[in-house]
């Protein structure tokens, strides 16, 4: 990464990773409405249903990639706007991604 | 007096709150309210925070604050969508242990998701309502967290960076946004169909 300005490294990780898991939440959505078949592996807590896996997948993928961007960006001064810029833009589409019209229309119901 | 007593008690038959209910307004009403206070509060913290209106001390207990309420309001969204989707959602998603088609001639309460399916008219509120409720509820933590986080490593370096600090109030209202869009959803659901 470039270097700019003071230590960005660790904000950096926090912003990407929570964009990341945002985006893996919108896909576990759009692939457990996609597929009985994955709806039943993200079954993970009975009473809760394929919710339970759908958001626990989010959060994982969230934390491991906050920890991974931690580890690589600890002492890097990164570039701060384009990371927010994407990560933002991750968000956006993991947003989109919920909203019950559109994960009808890609399971194509 | 015991005559008032009874006015207030036989309200909406019986003015007692069942354990569901009970569960129901601590994860939309209390922690809902809470979110709503620490949403503001941080709110205003993020807006006042700008370097030229503090001094160095003033700025460092302006990002205490702001601290303080992003964190709350962190703590209260995981709390929230951890109480609904782990206790509020079964009882709601629960299958009645009669054909489906028959709750709506026999409305059998206990079975808000069964009772809005079985209805065409309503089944709306489940298959857009409660469906986008259910996801978007979890941004509200996710986003509120990642900005407490920023927020406890920047502190009053906020003050001096806009970008990041238009970064942090996005996020947070995001955040609020997708909590409002859920509570109103929940609100609304719960009027068809209560759990």
């Amino acid at each position: 990464m470039e270097t700019e300005g003071p230590s960005y490294g660790p904000v950096a990780a926090a912003a990407l990773s929570v964009g990341i898991g945002a985006l893996a939440f919108g896909i576990a959505v759009v692939a457990s409405e996609s597929s009985p078949a994955i709806a039943a592996k993200l079954n993970w807590y009975n009473p809760t249903g394929p919710l339970s896996g759908k958001t626990s997948i989010g959060i994982i993928v969230w934390l491991v990639a906050w920890a991974i961007l931690s580890a690589l960006w600890k002492r890097e001064s990164v570039r701060l706007r384009p990371v927010l810029m994407t990560s933002l833009a991750l968000i956006a589409i993991g947003f989109i991604l919920t909203f019950p019209p559109v994960f009808d229309a890609i399971a194509g119901k | 007096m015991n005559r008032y007593r009874c006015t207030i008690l036989v309200y909406d038959n019986d003015m007692n709150l069942m354990p569901r209910e009970t569960w129901s307004l601590i994860h939309g009403l209390v922690f809902g309210g809470l979110f709503l206070l620490a949403y503001s509060g941080g709110l205003v913290g993020f807006w006042s925070l700008r370097a030229g209106h503090f001094t160095g001390d003033g700025a460092r207990s302006q990002a205490r604050q702001i601290g303080l309420w992003t964190t709350a309001m962190a703590i209260v969204a995981w709390a929230a969508v951890i109480l609904g989707a782990y206790v509020v959602y079964p009882w709601y998603r629960a299958h009645p242990p009669m054909p489906t088609r028959f709750l709506h001639y026999w409305p059998v309460t206990g079975f808000p998701q069964a009772t809005l399916m079985a209805d065409p008219a309503k089944a709306g509120w489940h298959n857009f309502g409660m469906e986008w409720k259910e996801h978007v509820a979890w941004f509200a933590p996710l986003l509120a967290t990642c900005v407490a986080f920023i927020v406890g490593r920047s502190r009053e370096g906020l003050a001096n960076d806009p970008l990041l600090r238009r970064f942090c109030i996005t996020l947070f209202t995001l955040a609020f946004l997708a909590a409002t869009a859920a509570g109103l959803f929940g609100a609304l659901i719960t009027k068809a169909a209560p759990v």
